[in-house]
């Protein structure tokens, strides 16, 4: 009974120290940006991700590079590019894109067949172009505002409507409803280290560009997420947008 | 995730689409001045085993002679400043322009490093007469990736075509700044903002 006890006023503390240390950070490292206004809870859910990167993920992936050949490599990132064509489907499709959503059915009904269930991708080779949409979008193109801007654990940056979409997006992805749990486990992080080995040389590019590094990644993720709600035509930003 | 990528994707192919030939510079046209530039450049690229290595002084000359004289360095820095601009003298205008075009340079000579087997996909340009500013829009295009939009803003000045933003997926790589030069500007004014790009610049060459 006392240990109990002693265990949760052990993480309520936790809890209170980490609640003001955000507070803290809130109060010093804010920088009046108005699309980032929890920018201290982020900063530090930024380090964070960036030390599980540094630890786990990214020598993973630098090891999946080094250990499996290219073509193996294009093979699994169309096995999983094939399953999210069929969300990009329906995504085409809530957002009343018939001939994309006619594109992308086509897509999955190739590869899944002649294309060996998605390691080839003969869909793109006969003119069939890869979209990319998530329900994210699909709510912006519904007029739903970003809201502010928050960094997920592990997922990394999203706005808030990106966020709450996640849910939704998760919850249909048909690679987190495998039941048996290792194959599930082991699909997820196949994923998750195909699609770091994509970004490994970005890495270095990143370091030089950036005064920031934290501000360099949330303007970029802004400037792209505003740009896919577009399809890619988003007008110029204004001098004080 | 994807975001990085597209970075990478970017910078890699941005330089070479830019870079030209000097020569009388105004009877070609913007998206014609982008593809020839574009090919002589990663020509150069696919030969050269030092540059394919990463020898940054090598990727550095190349760079200087091919492709800066295609920016308009001034415009991008303005766009990057934003309101701020105007409140910079001329000779802060200057610093800046210099710093920025340091930062942006090294960055995309880095970035020509990693270019690998990607190839440029033009798209046709339809352009009316008399026009002064337009979009030339290309699509890099990667074995088993969704290929990527690389899109340059170029403007007619008395000089010829010249470049004055790059977007990558939408992305803007000169806007991008914008924030986080908004921030030095705000806490430090327009000389803070200087002294945090010098220092930025001059820890990047010691490396």
């Amino acid at each position: 009974m006392t240990k109990v006890f002693e265990k949760t006023i052990r993480l309520l503390a936790m809890l209170a120290a980490a609640s003001v240390m955000v507070g803290l950070l809130n109060g010093c490292a804010t920088t009046g940006n108005s699309k980032d206004p929890i920018e201290g809870y982020n900063r530090v859910m930024f380090a964070f991700n960036d030390g599980v990167d540094r630890a786990v993920v990214k020598p993973l992936a630098q090891g999946y590079v080094a250990a499996v050949p290219a073509p193996v490599r294009t093979g699994v990132a169309n096995f999983f590019g094939n399953i999210a064509d069929v969300f990009i489907a329906v995504n085409n499709l809530l957002q009343g894109k018939l001939p994309e959503a006619v594109g992308d059915i086509g897509r999955v009904v190739i590869n899944s067949t002649v294309g060996l269930v998605g390691v080839i991708d003969w869909a793109s080779d006969v003119g069939l172009e890869k979209h990319d949409e998530d329900f994210g979008q699909t709510f912006g193109r519904w007029g739903v505002g970003d809201g502010p801007y928050v960094v997920l654990p592990i997922f990394g940056p999203r706005t808030m409507r990106d966020a709450f979409a996640q849910v939704l997006d998760t919850h249909v992805d048909p690679v987190a409803e495998v039941d048996h749990v290792p194959t599930r486990n082991t699909l997820v992080a196949t994923r998750g280290i195909s699609d770091r080995a994509d970004f490994l040389s970005a890495d270095k590019i990143l370091q030089e560009a950036a005064l920031d590094r934290y501000a360099y990644v949330r303007d970029a993720y802004l400037q792209l997420r505003r740009s896919k709600v577009y399809d890619g035509n988003a007008p110029r930003l204004k001098e004080d947008e | 995730m994807k975001l990085f990528s597209l970075l990478v994707a970017g910078f890699t192919l941005l330089l070479p689409a830019v870079a030209q030939a000097q020569k009388s510079p105004v009877d070609i046209a913007p998206d014609q001045l982008i593809k020839n530039v574009s090919n002589e450049v990663l020509e150069i690229v696919r030969k050269d085993k030092d540059i394919q290595s990463g020898n940054s002084k090598k990727v550095l000359d190349l760079v200087e002679a091919k492709v800066l004289p295609n920016f308009n360095f001034t415009h991008m820095t303005q766009l990057a400043l934003a309101r701020d601009w105007r409140v910079a003298t001329p000779a802060q205008k200057a610093t800046l322009t210099e710093e920025f075009r340091t930062l942006l340079v090294r960055t995309y000579s880095k970035a020509l490093t990693e270019y690998k087997n990607q190839t440029i996909e033009f798209k046709p340009l339809a352009m009316k007469p008399g026009e002064t500013d337009v979009k030339v829009r290309t699509n890099i295009v990667q074995p088993g990736a969704k290929p990527v939009a690389l899109d340059y803003f170029v403007e007619a000045l008395p000089q010829g075509w010249k470049v004055y933003d790059i977007e990558v997926s939408g992305i803007s790589l000169v806007t991008n700044y914008r924030e986080s030069f908004a921030t030095e500007v705000r806490n430090g004014g327009i000389d803070g903002l200087i002294a945090t790009l010098q220092t930025k610049n001059r820890s990047a060459e010691s490396k």
